[in-house]
């Protein structure tokens, strides 16, 4: 069990989105997922050994690494791909639940059924429109909270994007004031920056979708959709 | 083997599993498992090495990191994520036995064979209750594994110092843990997801029960209005042979079952289990998928 199972779950919702909804999946799994498994764990894999303090005194090393990262930059980027993925599941949900309707009206033999077995109903696209619509939409409305919140979080902890040289900590047990020295500091910060950025270019591409589906809709049925 | 060994199994569970059972497991894997996997692990990959104490005194660290850390939380949390997906596999094995069964009767006596389960994977008798029980083995798992964390890690906090006096150490001594603002986040996040699971449990198991009982009342309540008597076991067996008429002259219907003393509703349309003496179409082989349209089937 490892990023292939959200890759698998993600897959199945791809057939049923709009054209922005796939550049995004795959920006997703080629800028993100792929990056974060193939370098960036690299890169931060020696943070906590290589964090050297300018003391001998037992303890103020891990305390000040504590202090300054309270989660790591890595952790942190795992934990926003699987919840700016999660939303998706409402959608595939939604997804398995009309094939399910489907299924049972072909097995009553409806005289309105318009597939011939069953294996059609399996790979049918559902057009989003109707209930599938509303699901959609919310499932890029709290993708777009989450990526904004994890942004949001990373600004706020590490007091902007930019990994620093040095730190000065005076944390207990350290003696007064102790230099810190963070491990491959340039490295980090143009990681850092990277997935900010492509962070930035799938929030673009979220309210892109968002605004497409929304002129779509009106565009249809202008007045009347809500009611 | 590794986790996705215990994938393979799960996804076989999804079939026979209600709308909350689904969601259940699709948090289990998402929020618990793969979090597990691709985060929680490495946070606690160099617990012991950078476990530091502040003494020279040989051994003093190992005797503090076995004190204070019984039994990693990354130990737990494997223990708890494979007991609690195990009792799934409980339904498994059970529709597995009625498939099995079913086999057999048709190889012993060929096409003479009677269906014994129109759909094995269908919540009735048996199988109810080895759904309710799995539940409750569910809910039993993660509360049991909350309380131990909570009698391990009071709170199910890390600090930053713990002070040691454990022989070989002398006096006491300050030890600190690596990383703990990160190990006690992850932790309330499993804490939350292992909540979560409990809650949805206990949900499915409210809906388990109250859909048996509002098939139950409706069914007394069917055998009330019907002119005849269905209490007879030999009536309904005939019965759910052929096809009578409603009273109301509408397209047939089937009438109460009975399997080993247990009803079920006979209905077709999702959402609604009273049994009707108007006409509701069913399907001859129910869905196997989502509980949400019980059907009959004949009595053994």
């Amino acid at each position: 069990m490892d990023w292939g199972t959200l890759q698998a779950i993600l897959g199945g919702v791809n057939k049923h989105s709009t054209s922005i909804g796939k550049i995004w999946l795959t920006i997703m799994f080629i800028f993100r997922v792929m990056i974060l498994v193939v370098a960036a764990e690299e890169v931060w894999g020696d943070e906590q050994n290589d964090f050297v303090c300018n003391t001998l005194q037992p303890g103020c090393k891990n305390v000040c690494y504590d202090h300054f990262f309270p989660i790591s930059h890595i952790r942190l980027w795992a934990l926003q791909l699987i919840f700016v993925s999660t939303p998706a599941l409402l959608v595939a949900m939604h997804v398995a639940y009309r094939r399910h309707e489907k299924k049972k009206q072909f097995r009553k033999g409806g005289q309105t059924c318009e597939f011939k077995d069953i294996e059609e109903i399996k790979s049918q696209r559902f057009h989003i429109q109707g209930p599938l619509w509303w699901t959609y939409t919310s499932s890029i409305f709290f993708r777009l909270i989450f990526e904004a919140l994890f942004m949001y979080a990373f600004y706020f902890m590490y007091n902007g994007f930019r990994m620093p040289r040095l730190v000065k900590c005076n944390a207990w047990p350290c003696p007064n004031t102790v230099d810190c020295f963070v491990s491959r500091p340039t490295e980090k910060t143009v990681f850092t920056i990277f997935m900010i950025a492509v962070s930035g270019i799938c929030i673009l591409l979220n309210v892109a979708e968002f605004c497409y589906l929304l002129i779509k809709v009106f565009l249809k049925k202008p007045v009347f959709f809500f009611f | 083997m590794n986790w996705s060994w215990l994938q393979e199994l799960l996804s076989g569970v999804n079939k026979y599993s209600t709308a909350f059972g689904r969601i259940w497991l699709s948090v289990v894997i998402v929020f618990r498992f793969l979090v597990y996997v691709v985060a929680a692990e490495r946070v606690w990959s160099d617990d012991q090495r950078d476990f530091e104490c502040n003494t020279r005194q040989p051994g003093c660290s190992n005797v503090c990191y076995d004190h204070f850390f019984p039994v990693s939380h990354i130990r737990l949390w494997a223990l708890q994520l494979i007991l609690v997906t195990c009792p799934s596999l409980l339904v498994v094995m059970h529709v597995a036995y009625r498939e099995a069964k079913q086999r057999k009767c048709r190889e012993a006596e060929g096409e003479n064979c009677r269906r014994l389960y129109p759909d094995p994977g269908k919540k009735r008798g048996g199988l109810w209750w080895t759904y309710l029980l799995s539940l409750v083995f569910k809910v039993a798992v993660d509360v049991t594994f909350l309380y131990i964390f909570h009698r391990l890690y009071p709170n199910f906090n890390l600090p930053r110092v713990v002070r040691c006096t454990e022989a070989p150490c002398p006096n006491t001594v300050d030890c600190f843990i690596a990383r703990p603002t990160e190990k006690k986040l992850f932790t309330y996040f499993m804490v939350a997801t292992a909540t979560l699971c409990i809650l949805l449990n206990l949900c499915e198991m409210t809906y388990l029960v109250a859909k048996r009982c509002w098939e139950l009342a409706a069914r007394r309540q069917g055998r009330e209005q019907l002119s005849k008597p269905t209490g007879c076991h030999h009536c309904a067996q005939q019965k759910n042979q052929g096809l009578s008429t409603s009273s109301s002259g509408q397209a047939p219907f089937r009438s109460v079952p009975l399997y080993r003393g247990e009803g079920a509703a006979s209905e077709g349309r999702r959402g609604s289990y009273l049994i009707s003496v108007h006409s509701l179409s069913l399907a001859q082989t129910p869905s196997t998928s989502a509980n949400f349209s019980p059907a009959s089937f004949p009595a053994d």
